[in-house]
């Protein structure tokens, strides 16, 4: 009785086993799934069903480049104090330097001997004209803010500057190492006011002897930041 | 005259600074994003907006953003932190500085120099591009200013740099051009002369930071002029210049 059952059962397991290889079913392909077409391409394994959103790096408005004009008061040494008009360019490299550039122009007047003495003029008229222009570097020295009242607060800088370049006067071009230091108060993120304190030394000796002029200047100028 | 001229110069600051760019939300990928009342370490935290929240980007000044957060507050946030946010397909906000690995490889930098040229002061501009890593065609504009001569020098040369993978750049340059010579009014009067002239140089250039290179120089140039013997004249200059 025992020995027709464990027939029974074995029996029934072979059939089972056979079962699973039988040829004939075409639901389950014994040799595996068909070779795909030969058409050069990689097999689509997947096929996700999701949109693909096209990646586009923005482009973000960097503005560090400033450009403005100025206004202010030139003290041409032995030539009186006049107005100065003039463009600075500046490139913000970092939160602590910008590199500039800086061009201006102003009539001088006449000198205290010309004056005094009556005598014929020493320069011409295009001589007596005063330009220069100076490249060089600037530190914010001072970041900080201006409160104006209890409710606004204005970004600002005190800042140093240091350059070189040339300015022509009397006559002739000459080299210029010009100085400064300056505040800048943001009215607007893109629009900045400057105040400006320069000094302009070259070497001259249009009066005579060689020495070493100081030209200082004041300024105020509205820049943007683009 | 001035007015018109102040208006104008308005507009143009105004045309400027609006001139079009694309508006980014970002989504905040680390604890918290940091606003700051301006673009500086020194400026105060005023504002966070934590992880998930979704702010815009309005514009960029040297390592610092300006953002707009979901409620319309604005703050300064700086470059560390952008790069931790999240563009809209779900990567990381790729901030492309240039760096210390893009200096040697960059083709294109301009420049300006100070120093001495044969006792002269001398200013120079200059722009250069490279044909390869290590061979540049130069272009450089200087102007004299001497105590009894000025004079402007326009050259064309090739630089050439050993190790552009170096941080401090060694280079040989070798040139030709042109020199014209004023002498100045109050001494006895000379002509104004324009001569040829050629020179051979070396140099080094430093990596500073972003865009920005160091850059030193000495060069010898002989002058040949109309007279018996050519002159020799040295120079040295220092200055920056950036790259892109």
């Amino acid at each position: 009785m025992e020995s027709r059952l464990r027939i029974l059962l074995l029996s029934a397991f072979v059939l089972a086993a056979g079962c699973s290889h039988m040829p004939w079913r075409d639901d389950e392909p014994a040799e595996g799934p068909p070779p795909p077409e030969q058409t050069g391409e990689t097999p689509v394994v997947i096929d996700p069903q999701v949109e693909r959103r096209e990646v586009k790096p923005a482009k973000i408005d960097t503005e560090n480049w400033e450009a403005g004009a100025y206004v202010g008061s030139l003290s041409v040494e032995d030539f009186e104090v006049n107005v100065v008009y003039g463009a600075r360019v500046a490139y913000h490299i970092n939160e602590d330097f910008f590199a500039e550039g800086i061009a201006g122009t102003s009539d001088a007047g006449l000198s205290s001997f010309e004056r005094l003495s009556g005598g014929a003029p020493l320069l011409t008229d295009s001589e007596r004209q005063f330009t220069y222009y100076s490249l060089g570097f600037g530190w914010n020295a001072l970041p900080g803010e201006i409160f104006l009242g209890g409710k606004r607060a204005l970004n600002s800088a005190v800042y140093l500057t240091l350059g070189g370049g040339a300015t022509r006067f009397a006559g002739g071009d000459r080299f210029t190492l010009t100085a400064g230091a300056g505040a800048r108060v943001l009215i607007k993120d893109w629009l900045a006011v400057h105040l400006d304190m320069r000094d302009h030394v070259h070497e001259i000796d249009v009066l005579g002897s060689n020495k070493t002029s100081h030209n200082f200047e004041a300024t105020l100028s509205l820049a943007a930041f683009f | 005259m001035a007015r018109l001229a102040a208006c104008g110069l308005l507009i143009f600051l105004g045309a400027i600074a609006t001139a079009g760019a694309d508006e980014l939300d970002v989504t905040v990928a680390d604890p918290y994003l940091e606003l700051r009342t301006g673009p500086g370490r020194g400026f105060p935290i005023v504002h966070v907006v934590e992880r998930g929240a979704s702010v815009r980007v309005l514009k960029r000044r040297t390592d610092w953003f300006q953002v707009q957060d979901a409620d319309g507050r604005e703050g300064w946030v700086h470059r560390k932190q952008m790069a931790e946010t999240l563009v809209p397909a779900g990567e990381r906000m790729d901030i492309d500085d240039p760096a210390r690995e893009d200096f040697g490889a960059h083709r294109r930098e301009v420049g300006l120099l100070i120093g001495d040229y044969g006792g002269a002061n001398v200013v120079t501009a200059y722009g250069a591009y490279a044909f390869n890593e290590h061979l540049a065609g130069e272009f450089a504009l200087s102007h004299l200013l001497g105590n009894f001569s000025d004079g402007q020098v326009a050259t064309l040369g090739v630089t050439h740099v050993p190790r552009p993978d170096w941080r401090i750049q060694p280079f040989l340059s070798i040139g030709t051009g042109m020199i014209r010579i004023k002498p100045k009014g109050t001494l006895v009067q000379t002509p104004e002369r324009t001569d040829q002239l050629a020179y051979a140089g070396i140099g080094v250039r430093a990596y500073l930071a972003r865009r920005f290179i160091l850059r030193a120089e000495y060069k010898e140039y002989v002058v040949f002029t109309d007279r018996d013997e050519n002159e020799e004249d040295i120079e040295w200059k220092v200055g920056f210049a950036f790259f892109f």
